[in-house]
């Protein structure tokens, strides 16, 4: 943990370890935020692990060919194969003998989560195989130049929801994914932001305990596609969590523990510094903030439920 | 002109892990981050932040006060800004990138 302590420790910087495994050359963005929460991600991970990448912007950025950004074992798999080819590393490794070593780590964007690899991912929950599938959420396919995915949120702005005088940005509310994930009862489900370093570093490390699978979700921004100058990456993924818009929460074997509080932010603080919700009016912000109070708290009021019944039996 | 030959590897596996280094990504760089080492507390958020690895952990020797210093990798420093933003003591500015 950050020491109060006047010195910087080594090693020990907000908890994070000092060692790289996501270095400095790739092609992000200037203020990518996927490329912070890879440093993060891997810095967790450690070197024992084994990297399975499905197409998306970090697989892009970091492998241009013959070079690579990763210092650890990777794999890169197409778009909905990343799940498959973890199951299929763990059934390497535990016919060698040697699974207790290696940590198993999927990375993968929102597109090869929520939509297109998402039959798989849910065939490798059933089947039980020990990895965790980390999901980095930009809520659109930013990689293909900002297309709608099923993490969009409603009345956002990509190329496939323009806006214009009866459209206002995308139509439906996004995809409730880890909600989703958590109904096939899988020991760790967690979400994250890349504004709480601690809070990922600290999941990513637990769901290495649990034997079978375990999921994180971590909302991640990207520049091009929400539209900001490149310096608020972190400010956005802290202003998502404090207004709600994003809840950092974990369900370890059906138990839900909401990790950060939400300040209880005006919503319109999140979405004013977005070019992608440039073209919202006030009803439409206050639909959003109305639908959020209400989806947020029957959310916890539901998890909350379970947690009680579960205490009974 | 005629087209180089690249050697492949079997299967294009890529054997040099950690090899991007060659690719100078602070040529992207318009606004340069200028870190004020007097107001520094040594926190690492920056550091933490940084999207490109771009701050390297020094050894302290003027100020008595800390053992370590953090200077920035011009090489690779895009000028995102985030840990302009992100310092809470306020230590870095950004500046016009002159070239």
């Amino acid at each position: 943990m950050a020491s109060k302590s006047d010195d910087w420790k080594p090693g020990n910087i907000r908890g994070l370890p000092l060692e790289e495994f996501f270095h400095s050359g790739h092609g992000a963005c200037a203020g990518c935020g996927p490329a912070i929460t890879m440093r993060m991600i891997t810095k967790a991970a450690g070197k024992d692990s084994i990297i399975v990448n499905a197409t998306g912007c970090m697989e892009v950025v970091s492998t241009k060919y013959p070079t690579t950004s990763w210092g650890l074992p990777w794999v890169h798999g197409a778009f909905e194969n990343a799940a498959p080819i973890a199951s299929g590393i763990h059934a390497a490794l535990a016919a060698q003998g040697t699974r207790a070593k290696h940590n198993i780590v999927v990375i993968a964007g929102d597109g090869a989560t929520y939509d297109i690899g998402f039959g798989a991912i849910s065939a490798a929950f059933e089947r039980g195989d020990k990895f965790t599938y980390i999901c980095y959420n930009n809520e659109a396919y930013a990689n293909t130049g900002s297309q709608q995915s099923g993490a969009t949120p409603k009345h956002a702005w990509t190329t496939t929801t323009p806006i214009g005088k009866i459209i206002h940005g995308k139509e439906v509310e996004k995809k409730p994914l880890t909600e989703i994930i958590a109904a096939h009862k899988i020991p760790y489900i967690a979400t994250a932001s890349t504004a709480y370093p601690l809070d990922l570093f600290n999941k990513i490390k637990k769901s290495f305990t649990f034997d079978g699978p375990s999921f994180i979700n971590v909302l991640t921004p990207c520049v091009l596609t929400w539209k900001y100058d490149s310096s608020l990456s972190v400010e956005l993924a802290r202003l998502a969590v404090d207004t709600g818009m994003w809840l950092v929460y974990e369900i370890e074997n059906g138990k839900f523990t909401l990790n950060i509080q939400p300040k209880g932010l005006p919503v319109k603080n999140y979405l004013a510094k977005q070019g992608r919700f440039k073209h919202l009016t006030d009803a439409d912000i206050a639909e959003i903030q109305m639908h959020l109070d209400k989806q947020n708290k029957e959310l916890v009021a539901e998890r909350e439920c379970v947690n009680k019944a579960e205490e009974k039996i | 002109m005629k087209a180089e030959k690249t050697k492949l590897t079997e299967g294009a596996v890529v054997v040099t892990p950690a090899s991007t280094g060659a690719n100078k990504t602070g040529s992207w760089r318009t606004y340069k981050p200028c870190l004020d080492q007097k107001k520094c507390i040594r926190c690492g958020i920056c550091w933490n932040f940084c999207p490109d690895n771009c701050f390297m952990l020094k050894k302290e020797t003027e100020n008595k006060k800390y053992k370590h210093r953090f200077e920035i990798n011009y090489d690779y420093c895009k000028g995102c800004g985030i840990c302009a933003k992100e310092c809470p003591v306020k230590a870095i500015m950004m500046q016009r990138e002159e070239k």
